[in-house]
């Protein structure tokens, strides 16, 4: 055969495969069928007329297949091809796929959905498009966690930021590895618009001690902080179905409000400096 | 951003499958590898780096005196060196000729 061994490893990272290779393991072995795969050729027509270069499957792998023997849906996002950044035709597959599997829902069909997040959000060539695809996901989360658990995956190198970071939000549960970062402006951003006494962006120690998945989690604003290792997030992506939980996150307004109170300084007299 | 296209008499071999593989990532390149259509293989290649068109020319032509096969390739390129190119390109000749091939994340990493 001429499968790299290393990939059979039980142990492989998850950060280190790609989106579709991510997407087949957390599938149930031989039930991965992708829709609108590569040679369906359903790339972007935004980019090519500003000078980059396409890809086949614009970033964005949608897989059908089981999990647990239960039917699902994986999107997963490519984070090494133009920063995991979400456009018209990615944003319309990762949302078209969320409200396919609302339409089943609502039939009394479930199928399970995870989102495999590792974008910098927004594509900023794409620009209002990104956003209202991005608008249209956060709307079938919403009313999707109402039938079945939306799970969410950081495990990426980008992490997950912008509108997408607000999507992470809306999952009824999210899994983090300490690879990942969760935010809403990414480091580099925050560096460009507010200046490097704001914020360092090559400062990774400070930015994994304030957004990084560890740090999330223990802000409470990820469920589950699991080792960057395929066969574990496997497991805790089975082991979050099969619990059924409840609610989401982004419901818990009164403890969000209780430990904001918390964490807050009593205002100085004149204000900051 | 460059397009180019090269083409040259099919040869023997026709692969058993289409494959797709690598990414549109820094320094990197996806290949989309098919059975040729008719007497001709051809290659299609969107480069993000203008200019190339003899290296390219080189590398493809490299590519088929050591594989006598009948195919049809897209290759979207970001920057990748020729080395890359051609281990790229052998990377799908392996899995195009391969009867059901294999998944490249195996079934072992289920719990």
């Amino acid at each position: 055969m001429t499968i790299p061994t290393l990939l059979h490893s039980t142990a492989a990272c998850f950060s280190e495969l790609d989106a579709r290779e991510r997407a087949r393991a957390l599938l149930d072995a031989g039930s991965f069928r992708e829709l609108l795969d590569p040679f369906q050729r359903v790339e972007s027509p935004h980019l090519p007329p500003q000078g980059i270069v396409p890809q086949s499957d614009d970033g964005v792998v949608v897989a059908r297949g089981l999990i647990d023997g239960q039917q699902a849906v994986v999107l997963s996002i490519e984070g090494n091809y133009q920063g995991g950044s979400i456009g018209e035709v990615n944003g319309a597959k990762i949302a078209g796929a969320l409200e396919l599997a609302l339409r089943d829902a609502r039939r009394g069909r479930i199928i399970r959905p995870v989102l495999v997040l590792d974008t910098g959000g927004i594509r900023l060539q794409e620009a209002n498009l990104g956003i209202l695809s991005i608008s249209e996901m956060h709307a079938a989360i919403v009313e999707l966690r109402e039938f079945v658990p939306v799970v969410g995956i950081v495990a990426g190198r980008i992490g997950c930021f912008g509108g997408m970071g607000i999507a992470a939000g809306l999952c009824s549960v999210l899994i983090g590895s300490e690879i990942g970062r969760l935010g809403l402006n990414g480091p580099e951003v925050i560096e460009q618009e507010a200046g490097i006494a704001e914020l360092d962006a090559r400062d990774r120690a400070r930015i994994w001690a304030t957004i990084g998945c560890r740090r999330r989690y223990e802000q409470g604003d990820l469920d589950c902080l699991v080792a960057d290792d395929a066969a574990t997030i496997v497991r805790s992506v089975c082991e979050t179905f099969a619990e059924k939980p409840g609610g989401a996150r982004s419901r818990a307004v009164a403890e969000r409000r209780r430990r904001i109170d918390e964490y807050s300084l009593p205002a100085a007299a004149g204000g900051p400096q | 951003m460059e397009t180019l296209e090269f083409s040259c008499p099919a040869g023997a071999r026709k692969p058993l499958q289409r494959v797709h593989v690598g990414v549109v990532a820094s320094g990197n390149l996806e290949v989309l590898m098919e059975p040729a259509v008719g007497i001709v293989s051809q290659v299609v290649v969107r480069t993000s780096a203008n200019g190339f068109g003899e290296r390219w020319r080189a590398v493809i032509d490299r590519f088929f005196a050591r594989h006598d096969v009948a195919v049809s390739v897209a290759i979207n390129d970001f920057g990748a060196t020729p080395p890359t190119v051609l281990l790229r390109l052998e990377q799908a000749i392996e899995e195009a000729f391969v009867i059901g091939r294999a998944p490249v994340c195996p079934p072992t990493l289920r719990p």
